[in-house]
Order: structure tokens, then C-alpha cells, then sequence
């Protein structure tokens, strides 16, 4: 496939806004879990909510894409002048030739929820400020974020769980290729709301403290928000030696269970093996793995099983979800951001939370910072329905 | 520049009044009355006794109508890349979470969990085909037909292997349905196929290893092409049906935005349909039929 740069590249999540806050928590191993405190759930597990999203307000022009998604992607979007980047690329290719390519498991069904209760009692109308194209439909984020960005490329949002903004790189790579786009903003954006919370409780799925994936007690997963934003060009003829760029994107189905994922990770095996084939390397060329890692003891184990199968012990890997808790959508965008940072930056981030290494996972499981030079990384997403997505980015030089 | 091109292979096709694409062209060509009739959703094969209980509607519908299409085509779905578009998902299953998580005890059923992702469809036609390939779930609000097509046929045309293609979409009940009027299921899928496909082989022998290899050979054809589509992006104002009960299923369901492409292929002409996409912009589909 094309090699694609990523000529920018931003992150918000409960570790912090935007790439250098990012960057010191993986330095310093922080997380940014805490006590579930959202809304009214009465759910004994811990969350990773992003500070101040509350206080965002949209611009008058775009009132009708008020939500809290929307919100944390107008946040995520004012870090590190990405919209100001963008704004170049405009410039350079017209607004008609950037494409936004967005991953959301759940969008705006917060406002629904919360319209829900505000039903009319003799009705049971709706409120009538409640607008559903601009929050809850899962295309609200792309509608909004291409208008706020005024961008009039093609635009879609992927909605596929929590392999959606892993997926969206694909997209445009191929959007890329056939030249109908010279640039795209790729990423994903999913905030915190009471389906996903008592959903995973319902199966069983939240873990009763934070996160720890790969632990031989790890319980589960702790829900978190993130949004995160890269911005694809093609390869230019010179590049910077840390120039981060997308080598390769590996897709699967498991054709197994809705909400479990194959036993032996054969999917998500076939997803790696695309990816390196795409990309043109082989496992050997590989020098850290940020695994999908959940914390959920079927991920974990079938995730283990079939990265073993593929790299054996000799690659690192860790899952940065024990500091930002698993961002659903936008798990994918977050982890690629996380990557790119461990590529310009020099060092494979640590698993934290994992005080006791599950032995029954023979994989080679980072729980300290590793520095020193990595040229080429994998990042896995997997997502219900059994879809599964690897993204391979390396540096230039 | 690649040339956005596809053969389509298959037809699916089921919603109000409409069920299949064999039993649908006589009214889509204008020739028999369309009668307004609630959309007949089958059950579909293939899937394990305990997934059948659990799926709704909607997901029968996609299933449906990817079924019907693969059948059309001749081709095993096994390792058929797909692409799913649909604005809403199951509208139904969302309520019932909504109206679940309003009340005080908040409980709501793994199952409705499992089900209210957008790529549910996605999930079941794997699980029922034991398609391994990889499957996309989009959305693009009314404009998801477009954001689908434009997708299936850049991946055919880009990574040179058969896609199926699935759009689909179902009501909300109230109070949603009064914010989201889509009035009725509607489905329609498309087995598309490169154009540089090898001279037809039996039937079945299709299928690529999957999207993700740009340089796999072209797979064989199917039964045979019913017409070559081209697409590009374009501004002109979308077409529309003559037929007024067609028209207004074309401008209430986003799956039936589809349905000025189904006319011009049910009457076997050449020409140039104009489908919605985004605000104010379309996607031109140059429609050449084949035999």
C-alpha cells in the first residue's frame, strides 16, 4: 500500500489534553483513572473521564452539535494547533480535498438518554431542544468536526465498537489511493454515557478498580472518554528522521460471538499477519506492541495467544489502557497518538497497574518504560462483533 | 487516478412493497403499480440457534438482503470483504435501552447491549457466513447509501477484490420516531466486482483472501455482470423518483436514496443517476448494463 505521513497528530484523554500532557504521563507512568463519579451510575468500577469537557462551548454556528462527544472533539481539536495545521493543508489542497474519517462506538446517545427523562409526562414527547442528526446519530461527530474544521471532502463516521478509529486509517488510505483525497483527518471520539457503563456491567465486564491488563487478577475493563486526531498526507519527497508514518493496516472478522472474542485470537492473528504483509515486514521488524489489552480476562488471554503465535516472546508490548482506561471508539486514534509518541520520543511506554504478570500469557509484557530508539510498532484494536484492526507505523529514518 | 468502477454481480433488495430484486423490477420500471405493503423480513440461515433468538429486525433485514445478493451473484460469502451502511441501526433496541436506563434501577440485558453496536449486522453476517474478511459499518446519516457505495467501490476498485455492499435501515419507535420518521425497513445490497475481473468461472470460485493485500490477483467473476458502475463525487441535486409512493420512500428512508440507481438498473438503460451525499453534494453513478 502508500505509506501516508502523519503530518500532525493530537490527543485528549483522562491522562490529559493534548500530546505533551500525553507524553509526560506515559514518562511518568501515570494514569488518569478514577472512582466511577459520572452522572447518576451507581456502578462500582472506575472510569477515565476527561476534565473540563463540561465547560466546552461550541461556537453559536454549530449550537446544534451540543453534546458532550462534540465537546470533547471541539476540546481535542484546540490542542496543539492541529486545527491550525489543518487550516494549512486547506490552503495547499482546497477544502473539497481532505476527507474526515471518524470512529464512534456510541456519538451523542448521551443526550438521548438524558432527553429520555425529560420526557413530556402526558406525551411522552421529547423535549423539543433535543436534536438527533446533530447529537445522538452516530454521523454527528464527522458532520460536526468537518463543519468546525470547514472541511467538504468526502466524510463518514466508522462505527464498528471499539476497533471503529483504528478502521477509519483504512478508509482513508484507501480514499487516498484511488485520489479522490489528498489529505484526511482521521481519528475517534467517544464520551462517557450510562449504555456503555451498565452495558459492560451487565456482562460482567467492568473491572471494580482500575484496570489491569495481563494481571493473573485482572477483572475487567475500566470505561473511559478520549478523543484523538491525526492528519494524513501523502509521503513527501524529504521527510524529518522522526516523521511518524502508516505503514500498513490489517483487517479481520472473527466469525465467532458478538461479544467474545475467538479463543485462540485467530482473528485477531489474521489482523496482525495483514498488516505486517501489507506493510511489506516481517515480525522480526517489530519493536513494540500497544495491545488491545482490556483487562478483560477472555481479551487478554485470547489477545496473548494469538500475538505469541505470531511474534512468539521477542517483541514488547504493553496495553496503555491501565492509564487511560479503554476509550471504546476512540481506543484506536488514542492508541495510534500513544504510538507515534513512543516512535518520536524514543522509548516503548509500560502496561502500569500490572503489579502480577499473568504466567499463563507467554508474551513479553512492558511493565517499565523501556527506553531507546523504536523504528516500527503495532497497534491492535478489536471490537464486538468479532472486528478486528492492527494499524503498523514506523518512523521515516 | 483510479477509476471508481465495479461490476455489480447481485442484487438484494426488500422493503415496503418490494421484496426481492427479481420480484421488484416489474413496479421499479413503472410497469406494475407500486402497492405500499409492509416490508416481509425473512429469517435468516446460517446462523446458530442461540444467535437467531437474540437478533431483531434490522438485522434480519441486512442479513436479508446480503443473502439475496450473494445468491444473485454466485459467489461464497466466506471470504467476501463487506461493507454495512445504515443512519440509525436498530432503532428499536435503542429505545428500549434509552427508556431501560431513564428509570430508577438502570438494568438493562447483555444481549440489548451486544446488539445496540452499529456493527451488530456487521458481527451476525460474519458469524452466519463465516466470512473471516474484513467488514466496515458506517454511518453517514441520510447520506449513508452514498458514504457505503462510495466506499464499497473505492475498496473494489482500489484493492481490486469483490466487496459486498449492504445498506439498510429501520424505524425508531416513539418518542424517537418523532425526531427520526423513517416510516419503514428498508434493506438493498450489491455484490460489486472489479472491472479487470478474469472471464467468468464457475459459479462460487470467487472470493478474495481480503481487502488487505493490494496486489492479490483479481478474483473470478461470478454468474455475471448485470451492469458496470462508475462513481464520482459531483454537486448535482439528487434524482429522483417519478413514481410519488417510490419518492416518498427514496426521501424518508436513507437506504432508499438507492432507489433512482435500482430504477435506471431494473430498466436496463444507460445513464447517469445522481444519488445524495453530504450537504448539497452528490455522487454521480454512470450505470452501463451488461447482456
Amino acid at each position: 500500500m502508500t505509506q501516508l505521513l502523519l503530518k500532525d497528530y493530537t490527543a485528549t484523554s483522562c491522562v490529559g489534553h493534548g500530546r505533551l500532557a500525553t507524553l509526560d504521563a506515559l514518562r511518568a507512568k501515570r494514569g488518569g483513572l478514577a472512582p466511577c463519579a459520572f452522572e447518576r451510575a451507581q456502578i462500582d468500577t472506575w472510569t477515565g473521564e476527561v476534565s473540563d469537557v463540561d465547560d466546552e462551548r461550541l461556537t453559536q454556528t454549530l449550537g446544534r452539535f451540543d453534546c458532550r462527544n462534540n465537546r470533547l472533539a471541539q476540546l481535542a481539536l484546540r490542542q496543539d494547533g492541529f486545527t491550525d495545521s489543518v487550516a494549512q493543508s486547506v490552503g495547499r489542497w482546497g477544502r473539497r480535498r481532505i476527507g474526515v474519517f471518524l470512529g464512534t462506538s456510541t456519538s451523542g446517545i448521551l443526550q438521548t438518554e438524558l432527553a429520555y427523562r425529560r420526557r413530556d409526562p402526558a406525551t411522552d414527547a421529547l423535549p423539543a431542544d433535543f436534536d438527533y442528526g446533530g447529537t445522538q446519530n452516530s454521523f454527528s461527530v464527522a458532520d460536526f468536526v468537518r463543519q468546525a474544521l470547514g472541511l467538504d471532502g468526502p466524510a463518514v463516521v466508522i462505527c464498528s465498537a471499539c476497533s471503529s478509529s483504528a478502521k477509519v486509517f483504512g478508509s482513508a488510505r484507501r480514499m487516498m489511493d484511488a485520489d479522490l483525497i489528498d489529505a484526511a483527518v482521521v481519528g475517534g471520539v467517544d464520551s462517557l454515557c450510562l449504555t456503555t457503563l451498565y452495558g459492560f456491567h451487565a456482562l460482567q465486564l467492568t473491572s471494580n478498580g482500575p484496570c489491569k491488563p495481563f494481571d493473573s487478577g485482572r477483572d475487567g475493563i475500566s470505561i473511559s472518554e478520549a478523543a484523538a486526531f491525526a492528519l494524513l498526507e501523502r509521503v513527501p519527497n524529504s521527510l524529518d528522521s522522526d516523521a511518524v508514518m502508516l505503514l500498513g493496516v490489517g483487517e479481520s472478522s472473527d466469525a465467532y460471538h458478538m461479544s467474545s472474542p475467538h479463543p485462540e485470537g485467530l482473528g485477531a492473528r489474521a489482523a496482525m499477519l495483514a498488516a505486517l504483509d501489507f506493510a511489506g515486514l516481517e515480525p522480526g521488524d517489530i519493536d513494540y506492541i500497544n495491545l488491545h489489552g482490556t483487562g478483560t480476562l477472555s481479551n487478554d488471554s485470547s489477545e496473548s495467544r494469538a500475538v505469541a503465535s505470531v511474534f512468539g516472546s521477542s517483541v514488547g508490548g504493553s496495553s496503555t489502557k491501565g492509564a487511560t482506561g479503554h476509550a471504546l471508539g476512540a481506543a484506536g486514534a488514542l492508541e495510534a497518538v500513544i504510538c507515534s509518541l513512543a516512535l518520536q520520543h524514543e522509548f516503548a511506554p509500560a502496561g502500569i497497574n500490572t503489579r502480577s504478570l499473568d504466567p499463563a500469557l507467554g508474551i513479553q509484557y512492558l511493565v517499565e518504560n523501556r527506553p531507546g530508539r523504536i523504528s516500527r510498532v503495532l497497534s491492535n484494536s478489536f471490537g464486538f462483533g468479532g472486528t478486528n484492526c492492527s494499524l503498523l507505523l514506523g518512523r521515516a529514518g | 487516478m483510479v477509476k471508481l468502477a465495479a461490476h455489480i454481480e447481485g442484487i438484494g433488495l426488500l422493503g415496503p412493497g418490494l421484496d426481492g430484486w427479481t420480484g421488484s423490477v416489474a413496479l421499479l420500471e413503472c410497469r406494475s403499480p407500486y402497492i405500499r405493503q409492509p416490508t416481509v423480513v425473512p429469517i435468516p440461515d446460517g446462523l446458530p440457534p442461540a444467535e437467531r433468538r437474540r437478533i431483531g429486525l434490522v438485522v434480519k433485514l441486512a442479513l436479508g438482503v446480503g443473502l439475496q445478493a450473494i445468491s444473485k451473484a454466485g459467489v461464497e460469502p466466506d471470504a467476501l470483504p463487506a461493507v454495512f451502511a445504515s443512519s440509525g441501526g436498530d432503532g428499536e433496541n435503542c429505545h428500549e435501552i434509552c427508556q431501560a436506563l431513564s428509570h430508577d434501577e438502570r438494568m438493562i440485558s447483555p444481549t440489548r447491549f451486544h446488539n445496540s453496536v452499529h456493527n451488530a449486522a456487521a458481527g451476525y453476517w460474519s458469524i452466519a457466513t463465516r466470512s473471516k474478511a474484513a467488514s466496515n459499518a458506517l454511518c453517514a446519516f441520510d447520506w449513508s447509501f452514498a458514504a457505503g457505495l462510495l466506499e464499497a467501490v473505492t475498496q473494489v476498485a482500489v484493492d481490486q477484490t469483490r466487496v459486498l455492499l449492504v445498506a439498510y435501515d429501520s424505524p425508531y419507535p416513539q418518542p424517537l420516531y418523532a425526531k427520526r420518521p423513517i416510516p419503514g425497513p428498508f434493506g438493498v445490497a450489491f455484490v460489486l466486482a472489479p472491472v479487470s475481473a478474469a472471464p467468468p468461472a464457475q459459479a462460487g470460485a470467487g472470493g478474495s483472501v481480503g481487502s488487505h493485500d493490494g496486489a492479490s490477483p483479481a478474483p473470478h467473476a461470478g454468474v455475471g455482470s448485470i451492469a458496470r458502475l462508475t462513481v464520482q463525487l459531483g454537486d448535482s441535486p439528487a434524482d429522483r423518483m417519478s413514481n410519488t409512493d417510490l419518492e416518498s420512500l427514496r426521501a424518508s428512508i436513507p437506504a432508499a436514496r438507492s432507489l433512482p440507481l435500482l430504477h435506471l438498473l431494473a430498466v436496463r438503460k444507460n445513464g447517469v443517476v445522481n444519488i445524495e451525499y453530504l450537504d448539497g453534494r452528490s455522487l454521480a453513478v454512470e450505470v452501463e448494463t451488461c447482456a
